[in-house]
């Protein structure tokens, strides 16, 4: 007994050392008790509101199926930082992040499996989403289809490619909209982007940012939102303040989840993890992502949503891009096309 | 010479005039705002906000951050101002420079130096974690990033008086066969223990109201990492501008109480002194 008490406290001693905030993490520990896990979700800016919902519902199914208690924490940012963070040591279980170029850039350091994205079905992504536009009420400036954000005085809101998931999605769909044009080439969708940036007044490193500055500070005219967050600022923000503007194309993102396999394997938490992920393309939490805009890949939760998602040419980045190695490598990497096209504001 | 002294008091009080203005404006305005969109919608949202769990961690990681910092840099700027202004040894010049460098570097940089070192790409990366232990986005690197940025004022503040005071009255304990302990807690101390406490105010201050060095090595993990600041910031980027105010108004209040003590000591220092 006695030294069962040293022992479990010098554990606590090493655990308060090694993963924490030692007086309040282990107050919080103790406190949750013996059958009580954690898991840390590593996700991207937009989730916040999907994922507090996806949790508690999980955490409710884990205990009826395990008798066990989880607790799950998050973490939110733009979705490069956030894999970027992983990279330098952030002990996520899993991420849900904005694109599988990200959770490549994790693989390609040992921490995750390569072939990660055949590992649950849809490549991995249990829900896509869209880009859309976020205009004012009214629509005053007219705001139609991509051609009208190089207009003189149209203020365009969107965040930094180089950090933002989100603004990767939004320079490919620009991308493939110009190319698409009567006599559109590479170099026409590159003249165009450039003509683009030179409307937007400021870079946000995550797409809640630019949300932000779009709906709370009232900057620019349009912001080029995924569509849950353009539905999330609706919400509110109020529906009169508002109009979400459908373009004639978009890209069809992927938001893509994997099990980061070197974290759980060295905290035991793989089958928790895995089942984590695998109950995002249960039917009740692909209502919940419905609920929360984004589109899920369920027949059935998509036709009880009813018109809420509109449909609309959606180009994949396989098809169009040639996959986001190649994307990423001709359009945000260092001297891609973002670095040739962006000058900041004046 | 009439003349002259009419516009040296216009001068004076369009001077005086601007200050006020300045101080208005840029400080007391801002401030202002944050309570008074913390009150927007009452009280009650307010407070529920400031007792929501993630919240309350929040508050305890950053006093828990600041309870470690705070004594870490006072005896660390101590030791600095004795060393650089009662003893000649070279690079003294260099030491107080140095002392000044979390000043002038930019906070992100004070995280991501730590990030370079510790982080699992780092230089310690690796060797830590063969031993499973985690300092960046756990609380040991929201401690080094806290120390490195408020490292400066205890040691700033405390320079310029020592070297004031000179070390006449040092020598002298030390003919009379003090011991430099002896010396330092008997001779030195008493001297500045009122300039001592100020500066560790005011790098209290600092510790718990810094965002940048923190931000970078923190993970934002909710209800774990996440220092008061990082919360107030996560909480606007939810929409939840009352929380978010809330929870910044009171972070502003406990700058503010450090800030009062700090003048209360400053006020009070002589009379206290005399009667201590």
């Amino acid at each position: 007994m006695h030294i069962t008490g040293v022992l479990s406290s010098l554990q606590i001693t090493r655990r308060a050392l090694t993963a924490s905030l030692p007086g309040i993490a282990l107050a919080g520990r103790a406190a949750l008790g013996q059958g009580t896990s954690q898991l840390l979700n590593v996700s991207y800016d937009p989730t916040r509101e999907f994922y507090r919902a996806y949790n508690a519902e999980f955490a409710r199914q884990w205990r009826t199926r395990t008798n066990q208690n989880v607790q799950i924490r998050t973490s939110h940012g733009g979705s490069g930082r956030q894999a970027r963070s992983v990279i330098d040591g952030l002990q996520a279980d899993v991420v849900t992040l904005a694109l599988a170029y990200d959770i490549d850039a994790i693989a390609e350091r040992g921490l995750i499996a390569p072939d990660w994205q055949k590992r649950l079905p849809d490549n991995s992504a249990p829900y896509t989403s869209t880009i859309v536009f976020l205009v004012r009420k009214g629509n005053p400036k007219a705001i139609r289809d991509w051609g009208d954000l190089i207009r003189d005085g149209v203020g365009v809101i969107t965040p930094n490619p180089k950090t933002s998931g989100g603004a990767r999605w939004n320079h490919l769909a620009a991308w493939a909209w110009a190319r698409r044009q009567p006599g559109g080439d590479d170099a026409s969708a590159e003249a165009f982007l450039s003509r683009l940036y030179r409307n937007v007044p400021v870079l946000d490193t995550g797409a809640r940012g630019s949300t932000t500055t779009f709906a709370q500070r009232e900057q620019g005219d349009v912001l080029l939102a995924w569509e849950n967050e353009a539905h999330l600022a609706f919400e509110e923000f109020g529906r009169d303040k508002f109009e979400i503007i459908y373009p004639s194309i978009s890209v069809l993102a992927e938001p893509s989840v994997a099990v980061v396999d070197r974290i759980v394997d060295r905290r035991g938490t793989r089958a928790l993890a895995e089942a984590y992920l695998q109950g995002l393309y249960t039917p009740e939490a692909q209502a919940l992502a419905a609920k929360h805009f984004y589109r899920p890949r369920d027949a059935q939760a998509r036709a009880s949503a009813g018109d809420r998602f509109p449909t609309l040419e959606l180009v994949t980045v396989d098809a169009e891009f040639g996959g986001w190695g190649e994307a990423q490598r001709r359009h945000f990497d260092d001297g891609g096309s973002f670095d040739r096209v962006y000058r900041p504001a004046r | 010479m009439n003349t002259d002294r009419r516009e040296n008091l216009l001068a004076r009080r369009s001077a005086i005039l601007a200050a006020i203005l300045v101080g208005v404006l840029f400080l007391l305005l801002p401030l202002l705002a944050v309570f008074v969109e913390a009150l927007r919608r009452g009280l009650p949202p307010a407070l529920e906000a400031i007792a929501d769990p993630d919240a309350i961690a929040s508050i305890r990681l950053t006093l828990l951050v600041a309870a470690i910092a705070v004594p870490v840099n006072t005896i660390g700027g101590v030791a600095a101002a004795w060393c650089i202004t009662k003893f000649d040894f070279p690079g003294r010049g260099a030491m107080l420079a140095f002392i000044e460098l979390p000043f002038s570097v930019s906070p992100v940089i004070s995280g991501l130096v730590w990030v370079l070192l510790f982080g699992a790409q780092g230089w310690f990366g690796p060797w830590l974690q063969e031993r499973d232990i985690q300092i960046i986005f756990a609380l040991p690197g929201l401690v080094l990033a806290t120390v490195f940025v408020t490292f400066p004022f205890v040691a700033r503040t405390l320079v310029p008086l020592m070297q004031e005071q000179g070390r006449s009255a040092e020598e002298a304990a030390a003919t009379l066969g003090a011991s430099g302990w002896q010396t330092f807690l008997r001779v030195t101390l008493p001297d500045i223990r009122w300039a001592l406490l100020s500066g560790v105010l005011l790098c209290n201050a600092r510790a718990m109201g810094e965002f940048g060095a923190v931000s970078v090595v923190s993970g934002h993990i909710r209800g774990e990492t996440n220092t008061m600041p990082l919360h107030v910031e996560i909480l606007y980027n939810e929409y939840q501008f009352v929380g978010a105010f809330a929870v910044a108004a009171l972070l502003a209040l406990l700058a503010l109480v450090t800030l009062g003590a700090k003048a209360v000591l400053e006020r009070y220092s002589g009379m206290l002194g005399a009667m201590l």
